[in-house]
Order: structure tokens, then C-alpha cells, then sequence
């Protein structure tokens, strides 16, 4: 899960990483609140999930309280990249002699994470790596050990930080490893980490994502979630405990397995190209021991979606047999009884296949057809569902 | 041969009194793997029932390899549990730990990493679904009636791809197959997976199934243009997976335009591994090779 900047910047200042007055407003009237509080100029910011948000005029100072109750009326509501802004953080406004970049992520490769630092910030950092590789330092970090003081140091030294800011870094790096650590992120990234023209140090801006799979240790990680903002055929799979994920395409897919079901959609996508361009409409895996009602809670979601043509069940009976496959397809269509009003292709293979196959036959149900591979079932799937369109 | 399992390993199952390790204990038994006991923290002294047959309970993997001489375990213990098991499983020496849990903190993965690093025990996983070598053994919960001993290795970052691709290739059998698993810190990677194929002599042939997130098949394609002189057959799912969006698995996710299908295809063909564009493409490209052109 991805924090916005004003949530990162509240993790930070529970750590003591020093970040500038504040607060976060969904209407121009708190904003012009906060801007009172914290006196004198204040910048405001739009809350987007994207870059570039800068370019799209979602960043603006504001001297007086009007001003900045103003700005956010302009922001607020404003579409950036697909992105409507819900809230702004107001924030005092500080000048900028420096800026530099700095950001704990895990490293996969070498099953262990990674410290980035530069003293070339404010930028994308993918570009400074493009052209001016040698700026960034790139420090592995051992998950056993972690970041202490000493390391600190070594980075500090690493990515060239002047002298004059280098206790200040020191300190702050200790500071957003605890944040990394005690929060189960994965990504803690300060862009800008900033110098004052009086020669503090300050994180102005932060990017934070949090592992879920940490969630039952981190209870509060729960309220940090934006549910408005999720799709809402997405927040609904949430809530019955599927794994759903919402694409723009005509052909809903169930099947059991993440690497399956992903491998689905792609096949699905390369028959569509023969009908007209038809796309899969999501993703959704099932799992492994999926039960009639689990089943039935997918296809309720996947019919209850406007964009869906056709549905193609791909099923490889592992340690479900195909049987029991059946039977929750016969049983979920029972419970959804009118609601399913699309075209079912199923493609049963694996454990007791030909028990699966026999059961289904035997309901006979009206929406629902057999195809007895993967890539022919793909086809029909795509076909029925540019024939609907 | 095989890798990683003979029909001489000996099976312990931290957490085989839970519902999961209970069920799979069985069905491994019924495979005809050497189960010799599982641990379950102060159920230690019990025995568990399987389908008539007492297995011993220890409360810990130390005990359980002092009693049994065991050198596998498989590991069915909860996410918020599944470190302690993991660098218990490591302290104890054993040589081989395959996790299957799924849903673990990747901060506990890296920390299980971090300390067994070095160390005696090759760790599988997390959130895999173990390593079987049909005939011989089957550590985890990969069904052992879909496909019998026969000549291919597999290595495969997800299940049900797995089960397919074994069922697709079932006459012609298979020395080992090994589900990594699908979290974005794991233990044994695919490149630790092909060098052990291409030391195996039973193993002819390797499929290698990739999925989108991180660079581990770029990497696996380097590795096979240096050093394998086997042939390998891949096959990558995700080519129509968003950016930004985890696709089930915690590690499959592309960030920006790093961890594409696209890219790791590209990269594997580089190195001439022939790459399908569907498991059952993948199969056939697998059935030429092997001179086997009938399903």
C-alpha cells in the first residue's frame, strides 16, 4: 500500500525525521485554517498517488490565508492524471538552498534491501541514474544488521554530502530506517530531502509503501487506507477476501492461482486480437481450495461488472479435484440464479476432470459452455464477448 | 537423481498438527515420501494419526532431527509464526526448509535470509508450493499423481503454472520440479534451480516458468547463456498486467517499466532459451525437443 505525501510526512515526524509545519485539508476552508496556524507563506499540495503533479499546477504558495484558501478552492477536485485530488496538504513554505534525494527499498536480488542517496534531488531519480549514474550511491544493506550511525556515515560518505549538512543526514538516515523497519515498508523515499538557506535539513516531500502482508502487527496501517479511492468492484472483491484486480477489457476471467490466472489473461488477450481487440475485464484467483461459495462471490462480482461480455472459468484441478470445481460453478450460478446473464466458458482440467466435466454436462446450465483447453477456451471466451459488444 | 530430494530424504512438517499441514502430511505420505515426524511447539511427546500410521510430535526441529535424523522440513506454520520456524528449522542444521506459507512479512523473509546465509540449509520459498521428484519424494503440496519421473526439470515461480506444465508434459515425466514461489524475496532463486538441473544427469531437458515483477529471469537468462548447456524451454505469464497493480502473488508487480514480461522474454530468447507464448506453446516447444511430438 502506497501512503500519500501527508501521511508519509506524519510517519516521519513520529520518527523524528524533521519535516515542516502543517496539515492536510479536504476543503478550502481548513486549508485556509492550517495556513492561519502556521503563519506567513504556506505551500499547498495537492494529495495525488502520481508524479508530475508540480506540472499539472497541483503545487501553489500562498502568502495570506485567503491566498491559500484560494489555491486549494483551484486544486481541490482538480484531475491529475486520472487522479482527483480529495485533499491538500498545506505546508509552511520554506526556501530551498539544496536538494538532495534519499531512499530505503528492498532489494530483491540480493534477498535484502538497498539505501539510494544523492546529492542530485528534486528530480526523477530514474533520470539522474540514466544520466549522471556516478551521483547516485547505491549501498546494500543487510537485513540482519541494519542501519546504524556507522553506516550512516558510510553512505553520507558515499553519495558526497557536504560536510556542513553530513551530521544532519547522519541522523536522518538512522531515523528513516527506523521508519522502514518499524512500519514494514517496503519503499521510504525523501525526494526532496532538502537545505534551508539557514542549513537545516528537512524531508519536504516522501513517498512511503507498506507491506500488507505486515498487517497483523501493524493494526493502525488499516486506517491509512483510502477506500473512496479504490475501485469499487475492487473494494467489494476486498471485503469477500478475493484477489481482484479491475482492467479495462470485456472478458471477466476466474481461476485458481496467481501465475495461472495471469497467464489466462494473456491468452485471453491474444485471442481477442482476432475479435476486434477484446480484453481481459480483471483479474481474479480463487485460490487453491476454492469452494462453491467462493466461486459464487467471484462470479457475483465479475457479472455485477458493466464491462463484462463473456466470463471464461479457467480451472487446473491441483489439490481441488474438478469435481468439487463443478460443483461450486453449478452452485455459485444457483445462488446468482437471474443476476448471471453472461456467457460462461469453462475450462476444467486436472484432478477427476472427467467427474468435473460429467457434472457440469449433467446441469446443462443455459450460460454455460465447455472447452476442453486453455487456449480454445480463451477463444470462445473472446469470441462470445465481441459478439455481445 | 534428482535435486534437492532423493527417496532417501527423511521428512519432518513444522505445523503438521494445523489443518493444512494435516492435510498435506498425508497426502505427501500417500506419495510415498518419508515423513518421520513434525514439530508442533508443546505438543511435543504426542503422535498424530495418519490414515493409521502414528508420526511422532517434537516440540522442536532440533529434537525432531535428533530422534529421526530428518534433513527436510516443510513448513505449514502461520505468516506471524513463520520466521520463528524458519530460523528454528536453520539453527537446527537441517539441510533443506521449504516454506510454504504464504503471506509473510517480506521484512521476516529478509531477516530468515539474512540468517541463513552461509549457513547449512537451502531455504525454498516462501509462499511456494515445495519440490517434488516423482517416484522419489515430495516435499510440499504439489499433487503427485499428475505427473510421474521422467527426464524434465522444472523451475517455476508459481503453483497452478507448475501443476499445468507437469500435467501438459505428463508422459514424458519429471526429475524434479520446484515451485520457488511467488513473494518477492525468496530463498532458492531459478538460476540455483538450473545450475542443480544441469549438474543432474537424470535431468535432459528444463522448463522454466517466469512471471512479471523484479529482474530474477533476466538474471536466470545470463546465467543459462554462461553456463548451461542444456536446453530450456520458458514461458512467462503477465504480458497484459498493469503497472502498479500486484497480480496474487505479493511479488508479481511491475514498477514503471521494470519487471515486464516483455523484458524477461526478450532476455531469455537473447540467451536462446525458446520462449512460448502459452503454457501449451511452451509444452509443444518442450515435446520437439525431446522428441516426443504426441501429447
Amino acid at each position: 500500500m502506497d501512503l500519500y505525501e501527508y501521511q508519509a510526512r506524519d510517519v516521519f515526524a513520529s520518527y523524528g525525521v524533521p519535516v515542516l509545519a502543517g496539515g492536510v485539508a479536504t476543503t478550502p476552508q481548513q486549508a485556509r485554517d492550517i495556513a492561519v496556524d502556521i503563519g506567513g507563506q504556506v505551500v499547498v499540495k495537492a494529495q495525488v498517488k502520481t508524479g508530475g503533479r508540480g506540472k499539472a499546477g497541483g503545487v501553489k504558495l500562498a502568502d495570506t490565508p485567503e491566498d491559500a484558501q484560494a489555491r486549494a478552492t483551484d486544486i481541490l477536485g482538480m484531475d491529475i492524471k486520472g487522479h482527483t485530488v480529495h485533499r491538500v496538504l498545506v505546508a509552511q513554505a520554506s526556501g530551498i538552498a539544496e536538494e538532495y534525494y534519499f531512499s530505503y527499498l528492498l532489494d530483491r536480488a540480493n534477498r535484502g534491501f538497498l539505501c539510494i542517496a544523492s546529492v542530485e534531488g528534486g528530480v526523477e531519480i530514474e533520470e539522474v541514474a540514466v544520466k549522471n549514474p556516478e551521483a547516485l550511491a547505491r549501498v546494500p544493506i543487510d537485513a540482519g544488521s541494519g542501519v546504524d550511525e556507522a553506516l550512516a556515515r558510510e553512505i553520507v560518505t558515499a553519495a558526497r554530502f557536504p560536510d556542513d549538512v553530513a551530521e544532519q543526514v547522519v541522523a536522518i538516515a538512522v531515523s528513516l530506517w527506523k521508519v522502514f523497519v518499524g512500519e514494514d515498508a517496503t519503499l521510504v523515499e525523501v525526494n526532496p530531502l532538502a537545505k534551508t538557506p539557514d542549513g537545516t535539513v528537512l524531508a519536504l516531500d516522501g513517498k512511503v509503501s507498506l507491506d500488507e502482508n505486515a498487517g497483523f502487527r501493524h493494526a493502525e496501517h488499516a486506517e491509512l487506507e483510502d477506500r473512496a479511492a479504490a475501485d469499487p468492484l475492487e473494494q467489494q472483491a476486498k471485503a469477500k477476501d478475493l484477489n481482484y484486480v479491475k482492467l479495462d477489457g470485456e472478458v471477466g476471467i476466474i481461476g485458481n492461482g496467481a501465475g495461472l490466472v495471469m497467464s489466462t489473461l494473456d491468452v485471453v488477450a491474444y485471442a481477442g486480437e482476432e475479435f476486434g481487440g477484446v480484453k481481459p475485464a480483471n483479474f481474479l484467483d480463487i485460490g487453491g481450495g476454492a469452494s462453491a461459495q467462493v466461486m459464487a462471490d467471484g462470479l457475483g462480482i465479475i457479472l455485477s461488472d458493466p464491462s463484462v461480455r463473456s466470463v471464461f472459468v479457467n480451472v487446473f484441478g491441483g489439490i481441488t479435484s474438478c469435481d468439487a470445481v463443478a460443483d461450486g460453478i453449478v452452485t455459485a450460478l444457483g445462488l446468482l440464479e437471474n443476476s448471471a446473464t453472461k456467457p460462461i466458458v469453462v475450462r476444467l482440467d486436472g484432478n477427476n476432470v472427467e467427474e468435473g466435466r460429467r457434472i457440469l454436462d449433467e446441469a446443462a446450465h443455459p450460460l454455460v459452455e465447455q472447452v476442453d483447453t486453455m487456449d480454445g477456451a480463451a477463444r470462445r471466451a473472446a469470441e462470445l464477448a465481441a459478439a455481445d459488444k | 537423481m534428482s535435486i534437492f530430494l532423493s527417496e532417501n530424504s527423511k521428512v519432518i512438517v513444522q505445523g503438521m498438527t494445523g489443518s493444512e499441514g494435516s492435510k498435506h502430511t498425508r497426502r505427501m505420505l500417500a506419495s510415498g515420501t518419508a515423513i518421520v515426524g513434525g514439530v508442533t511447539p508443546g505438543k511435543g511427546g504426542q503422535s498424530a494419526d495418519f490414515d493409521g500410521r502414528a508420526l511422532p510430535v517434537f516440540d522442536s526441529v532440533a529434537e525432531a532431527i535428533a530422534e529421526t535424523a530428518a534433513d527436510v522440513t516443510v513448513i505449514f506454520v502461520p505468516p506471524k509464526f513463520a520466521k520463528s520456524a524458519v530460523i528454528e528449522a536453520v539453527d537446527a542444521g537441517i539441510g533443506l526448509a521449504v516454506v510454504i506459507t504464504e503471506g509473510i512479512p517480506v521484512h521476516d523473509s529478509t531477516s530468515c535470509w539474512a540468517h541463513a546465509r552461509g549457513g547449512a540449509t537451502r531455504i525454498i520459498g516462501p509462499n511456494c508450493p515445495g519440490v517434488i521428484s516423482p517416484g522419489r519424494s515430495n516435499a510440499g503440496i504439489i499433487p503427485a499423481d499428475i505427473a510421474g519421473p521422467g527426464r524434465i526439470g522444472l523451475v517455476s515461480k508459481s503453483g497452478t503454472l507448475t501443476y499445468q506444465m507437469m500435467y501438459e508434459l505428463r508422459d514424458i515425466g519429471f526429475s524434479t520440479a520446484v515451485g520457488i514461489g511467488g513473494d518477492p524475496v525468496i530463498g532458492t532463486t531459478h538460476i540455483d534451480c538450473l545450475e542443480a538441473f544441469e549438474a543432474d544427469p537424470d535431468t535432459e531437458a528444463i522448463v522454466m516458468i517466469g512471471e512479471i515483477g523484479g529482474d530474477a529471469e533476466e538474471r536466470a537468462a545470463e546465467y543459462i547463456a554462461a553456463n548451461l548447456t542444456k536446453p530450456v524451454v520458458g514461458y512467462v505469464a503477465g504480458f497484459t498486467a498493469p503497472e502498479g497493480k500486484t497480480m496474487g502473488h505479493a511479488g508479481a508487480i511491475v514498477s514503471g517499466s521494470s519487471g515486464t514480461a516483455q523484458a524477461k522474454q526478450q532476455a531469455l530468447e537473447a540467451a536462446g532459451v525458446r520462449v512460448g507464448k502459452t503454457p501449451s506453446e511452451a509444452a509443444r516447444l518442450m515435446r520437439e525437443l525431446m522428441g516426443s511430438p504426441t501429447g
